[in-house]
């Protein structure tokens, strides 16, 4: 009897150790998968055509600055849009809606979440870029801010969800203490509750971030995929190329092997790598704030 | 209530099992020589067209299994080069470096015409430009003019829009107007350039923008969109396209579509590709706005 608890103990602890190594090695097979494919951009096209301003590989044009700003702009503005609306509505569901409104309104939420990023590009290119022409003068409504209002929808629910969570798990006691020094209920949310749950919101914001850059449908659809370099303010309102949408285009054409090919592995690359650095910022944040808090407490 | 539910159901699996019982032995039987199904993809272009013919070839000879998919010319001869279709369209001609891959890899494209396409320049119907020379739309989509009153319309900004990179059609503009047909012109289109996805993206843009300028095969085009006639040079006449100005060679950006093969056509391939330059087969051509061969 003991005998067999303790093999079944060893098989167990073994499954969930793997289970947790895998996906460190799911990523470094992806990481390498991308280096092989990707690095031998670099031999074949020249640096000074590679950061040049002119994507079009049909013409050996290969230079993938644009496609750069493109993402970065349009996913800059995604979180101009989301990270004020998601932790104010997660604040609002967390801290000041009554009860019953706060269990009609996360489902509701979360199910935006499950919302098919194809369906939203059809109400871009239907409703809101028609519209957005209209209301703002545009020469055309497919631009990076029309990308960026739909992404701002898409990583919205993401945020709201996960901030609401970290909200949810301050103890009471940190707001009864508030409450108890006079503080208003706005200081006790600004000065007490957010700062508390300051990691978990960070993560949300980092998903729902990490959700705007990779998404592609949306912005395939709704951007004008123009590869125009985005670098001035007013780019927000022309047309732009994104990474994603990019690969997502052209993938699908090119022979395997070929220099398109290969750079297009090297976008993807530079797209993981403008994730990763994304993600080890945030880390290093949360850990920093969460050592200065726990001297505070000590 | 529940039980006619579960009766249907039961009944439905029935029907699929019986149904994939038919069409694997009916497989079977056609498989005498060689596999009774032919793997077809390719241009955006002549996808509906492919369409048509494959249902109405398996109406004809229900034996015969044919996919058919689109994701532009150059997914199309890709999956050819990679040996993963049997046959490939293409509203452009193979390239030399794409025929060289293909033979890298053991396989030898064999080129059929098996139609004729115009691409019909397109604007907004409020929009008063109606006739453009060839020279005309070569400079508004290089970036030279980015207004329409410098070719006679109203002050307002122009908005170019392309198919993709990887779609024949691109190419084909790019040589054929952009280059004006001349080998050793290096234009290239103007880099805001708006790239989408496909003829309904193009569409969709253009009917709702005034500002919009497009080009789409003219099987495409629906009618309230409003097509631009084309001169060949200025002081020419300006011509609309059609079945008979492209039979008759006077609208200037017509075309020939191509299917590919590996190698020589054999069996239930040639079969088909034989039926494609029937009357019958060339028929429905006509029907879906393109031009037939002779």
């Amino acid at each position: 009897m003991q005998k067999t608890l303790n093999w079944r103990e060893y098989v167990i602890t073994r499954a969930v150790k793997a289970s947790g190594y895998s996906a460190i090695v799911f990523v470094a097979l992806i990481f390498f998968f991308l280096l092989r494919e990707g690095l031998p951009t670099l031999a074949e096209v020249k640096l000074a055509n590679l950061f040049s301003i002119r994507w079009y590989p049909i013409e050996d044009y290969f230079g993938i600055l644009p496609l750069i700003t493109g993402s970065l702009i349009v996913t800059v503005g995604a979180g101009l849009i989301a990270i004020p609306f998601g932790i104010g509505t997660a604040v609002y569901i967390a801290e000041i809606a009554p009860r019953w409104m706060r269990e009609i309104l996360k489902p509701l939420v979360e199910l935006l979440g499950g919302l098919p990023s194809v369906v939203l590009g059809f109400l871009g290119i239907l409703v809101a870029a028609p519209y957005l022409r209209e209301f703002l003068n545009l020469p055309t409504g497919l631009t990076a801010l029309t990308g960026s209002l739909l992404l701002g929808g898409i990583s919205i629910p993401t945020i709201v969800s996960i901030a609401e969570d970290a909200l949810d798990a301050v103890p009471r006691s940190y707001r009864e203490g508030a409450w108890a020094l006079g503080a208003t209920k706005w200081q006790t949310i600004w000065r007490v509750t957010l700062p508390a749950a300051r990691s978990g919101v960070l993560t949300a914001v980092m998903l729902g971030i990490g959700r705007a850059v990779g998404e592609t449908m949306t912005v395939m659809m709704v951007t004008g995929n123009a590869p125009v370099l985005a670098i001035y303010p007013s780019s927000l309102f022309s047309p732009v190329r994104t990474m994603t949408a990019t690969i997502a285009a052209e993938m699908g054409e090119v022979a395997n092997g070929s220099v398109h090919y290969h750079t297009l592995f090297f976008i993807g690359m530079v797209l993981f790598l403008i994730s990763l650095a994304v993600n080890v910022a945030a880390a290093s944040v949360v850990f920093r704030t969460k050592k200065r808090a726990e001297r505070i407490l000590s | 209530m529940k039980r006619p539910q579960l009766l249907l159901f039961i009944l439905t699996i029935f029907t699929l099992l019986l149904t994939s019982c038919g069409s694997s032995s009916s497989g079977q039987t056609g498989a005498g020589s060689t596999a009774a199904y032919i793997e077809n993809k390719g241009s955006d272009t002549i996808v509906n067209l492919a369409l048509a013919w494959a249902e109405r070839y398996q109406q004809e000879y229900p034996d015969v299994r044919i996919s058919v998919t689109g994701g532009g010319s150059g997914t199309g001869i890709a999956a050819l080069i990679n040996g993963t279709v049997d046959i490939a369209n293409a509203s452009r001609q193979i390239k030399s470096e794409e025929v060289k891959l293909a033979e890298d890899n053991g396989i030898m494209p064999v080129e059929h015409v098996i139609a004729r396409d115009a691409i019909a320049v397109i604007v907004n119907p409020e929009n008063p430009v109606s006739e453009l020379t060839l020279e005309q739309i070569s400079d508004i989509y290089s970036g030279k003019f980015s207004n329409w009153n410098q070719v006679g319309g109203e002050d307002r900004p122009i908005v170019r829009l392309s198919r993709e990179t990887n779609s024949g059609t691109h190419v084909y503009f790019l040589e054929t107007v952009l280059r004006l047909g001349e080998k050793d012109n290096q234009t290239l289109f103007s880099m805001d350039t708006l790239l989408l996805p496909s003829s309904e993206g193009i569409i969709a843009e253009v009917r709702q923008n005034p500002n919009a300028i497009g080009y789409d095969g003219l099987g495409y085009v629906p009618k309230d969109l409003k097509m631009i006639a084309i001169a060949k040079q200025a002081g020419g006449a300006y011509i609309l396209p059609s079945v008979e100005t492209v039979n008759n060679n006077t609208y200037p950006i017509a075309r020939d579509l191509y299917m590919y093969t590996a190698g020589e056509p054999k069996g239930i391939v040639k079969t088909y590709l034989d039926w494609i330059l029937s009357a019958e087969a060339q028929q429905i051509v006509k029907e879906l706005g393109f031009v037939p061969i002779k």
